[in-house]
């Protein structure tokens, strides 16, 4: 523990040492290369899974394992690979989501310039699960160097005879592909993202069809992020019920952090589900605390699409018990009080950082990244920037609180797809634990142009608190 | 709308023709229009933007109406609808690199380039634009550099100065 906020109130009772499933070899000089990937036992999950399991045993054993996708919906991965159609003498498809742009999050691109070969033996592993003999990997086109580790990566494992025509003597046949995107946050929703690789705009589709039945090429197809991928390696090499005892409750195995923001050590760090909130931030082996000896004052805990909370609120429930890094426990307390995993986006403001300024910032995000589709989130996110650019530039008034307020209430559930919630969340959170400070930015025009509103009591140890009542 | 810039018509070389027959045969029978992201890359890697008559070239190559090119190379931020500088420089500004000065780096490049976002220098050689985040939070600021996307991080006022005394130098 180095700096932490009040009294050191943890339980370590509840701190279980971490296990390392996708990142354990990261140091190891060389390891983005066949070679070395195989002599740390790369591989083996293909080996395993074509020459002794099933296509419906491997999907059972990712059942087992209870992991939910990486990506930031947390929906359970072998659900959504048996929801596939199999209609005869029709083509399935895998997609892997590598679109990363939420904003916080980097962890694809950390395991992509590092360990290519983890989700190429990933897709291998789900690619003959599914019964898909063409894949794709979706890459965000700004990540160019990560796009030509991979085709080289992918090289690598063909020239070995892990890709391409009866893998192994198995009679399995797979190619793997790299497909660019061309700037876009909304590729990143599935739909959008298959819109995209049939070489059209990003726009959602409408659901149902879900892309089990009707994807690719209106085809059946399953799309995964790349960390659910990978993590489908060690559940094969292992066995799902080894993986599913790593973790807590409904939140299986091990997650990738990207902590961002003012932290001493930033990065993308692996962690077991369960990790205290508190213990994620200031231990050493962990972001060791705030940058530059301040104080938190706000977490954005899932990526930016998640509600921010105040530091007291991230590290503790509102009942004072200590909040945990896993799907439920961040989620604890609803929106009220509580947040959500998201991607694991894990963005730390100090003391000195404003809110208002930082929402807006994200308000300008989604505008820019909103595809047009649907008139709340074209018009809405658009109209949130605006007021938000007025109030933080010392021109707001009173009304313009419950304008936002409105906007985003009208916003949320009301588009095709989650773009809109996404945009409307950050705005409905940041009013409803900071409120003081957007009307600090109303009542003092000139003084918040030139200082910060500071920490108030935003880290003050909950159960001193004054409590506020959700509307 | 597609403004499109007064230009000289672009003609795609055969060993770009030879890249695109490459990336259309990733696809299956029919569905040669997915390749239609990747072949705009190819074609601003080679002129540094996306020319009108190079997405004609292109919808004529894949089969399709010029619309289906526009529509796309309009919709996605990547490509350039104009020239820009020989280096046009990305910097993220979304959250997460505010957080840790990306604010700063914007500013100290319209002062140092004498340019406005967008625009390019007298020599030709930059040009630069704020983009939404990058996906390199944890190593914020960060800028990225077209057409290699050539990535640099943990940016401070000076790194930069020194970057684009390296690239002047380069030229």
């Amino acid at each position: 523990m180095t700096q932490g906020y009040g009294p050191q109130t943890t339980d370590y009772r509840l701190i279980k040492m971490s296990r390392k499933l996708l990142l354990e070899h990261i140091n190891v000089p060389g390891i983005n290369t066949l070679e070395v990937y195989r002599q740390k036992g790369g591989y083996r999950a293909v080996e395993k899974a074509l020459k002794t399991l099933t296509p419906e045993e491997i999907v059972e054993e990712v059942k087992k394992s209870g992991l939910r996708g990486r990506g930031g919906a947390g929906f359970p991965t072998g659900m959504k690979w048996s929801f596939l159609a199999k209609p005869e003498g029709v083509a399935r498809y895998l997609v892997c989501n590598a679109d990363e742009s939420e904003p916080g999050t980097f962890k694809d691109r950390y395991l992509m310039t590092h360990i290519p070969h983890a989700l190429i033996e990933g897709m291998i592993v789900a690619s003959f699960a599914l019964g898909a003999k063409v894949s794709y990997i979706y890459v965000r086109g700004e990540m160019m160097p990560q796009i030509r580790i991979l085709e080289k990566a992918i090289a690598e494992a063909k020239a070995a005879g892990w890709l391409g025509k009866n893998i192994l003597g198995t009679g399995y046949d797979l190619e793997l592909y790299v497909q660019p995107g061309g700037g876009a946050y909304i590729c990143g929703e599935e739909t959008a993202l298959l819109e995209s690789l049939e070489g059209k705009r990003g726009n959602p589709r409408i659901k149902p069809p879900f892309p089990a039945i009707a994807g690719l090429y209106g085809c059946p197809t399953v799309v995964n992020n790349v960390e659910s991928i990978a993590a489908v390696v060690p559940i094969i090499n292992d066995g799902g019920d080894e993986y599913a005892k790593i973790g807590i409750g409904r939140s299986t195995g091990t997650k990738l952090i990207s902590a961002s923001g003012n932290l001493v050590k930033p990065g993308v760090y692996e962690i077991e589900l369960g990790l205290p909130v508190e213990e994620f931030i200031y231990s050493d082996e962990y972001c060791g605390g705030i940058a530059n000896g301040k104080r938190l004052k706000a977490t954005v805990a899932g990526g930016s699409s998640v509600p921010v909370l105040p530091a007291n609120l991230t590290l503790k429930y509102a009942n004072g018990e200590p909040r945990l890094m896993s799907y439920e426990s961040l989620s604890e307390g609803g929106f009220a009080t509580g947040t959500m995993m998201g991607s694991g986006g894990f963005i730390a403001f100090d003391e000195d950082q404003c809110i208002v300024r930082n929402t807006w910032n994200f308000s300008r995000f989604y505008h820019h990244e909103s595809c047009g589709q649907c008139s709340p989130c074209r018009e809405g996110t658009g109209w949130m920037e605006k007021v938000l650019h007025k109030i933080e530039h010392g021109h707001g008034t009173m009304s313009d609180v419950d304008l936002l307020w409105d906007i985003q209430r009208k916003i949320e559930g009301n588009t095709i797809c989650p773009l809109g919630d996404a945009a409307a969340w950050p705005v409905a959170s940041a009013i409803r634990h900071f409120r003081d400070e957007f009307e600090w930015h109303i009542k003092e025009p000139v003084k918040s142009q030139s200082q910060n509103y500071g920490i108030a009591n935003y880290a003050v140890p909950i159960e001193k608190a004054p409590v506020t009542e959700e509307k | 709308m597609l403004k499109v810039e007064e230009q000289t018509p672009v003609q795609l070389s055969s060993e770009l023709l030879a890249k695109f027959d490459e990336v259309k045969s990733r696809y299956p029978e029919g569905k040669q229009k997915s390749a239609l992201l990747p072949l705009l890359h190819l074609v601003q890697a080679e002129f540094l933007w996306v020319p009108t008559s190079a997405m004609d070239q292109v919808a004529a190559y894949l089969n399709i109406q010029p619309i289906e090119v526009y529509e796309v190379a309009t919709f996605y931020t990547m490509y350039f609808l104009k020239p820009q500088g020989k280096y046009a420089l990305e910097v993220c500004r979304t959250g997460p690199c505010c957080l840790v000065g990306a604010e700063k780096i914007l500013d100290h490049l319209e002062a140092k380039l004498g340019v406005k976002e967008g625009e390019v220098t007298a020599d030709g050689l930059f040009s630069f634009r704020g983009v939404e985040c990058l996906a390199a939070c944890g190593f914020g600021p960060v800028l990225q550099i077209s057409p290699e996307y050539t990535f640099y991080e943990n940016l401070t006022t000076e790194s930069v100065d020194k970057l684009i005394e390296d690239l002047k130098n380069k030229s």
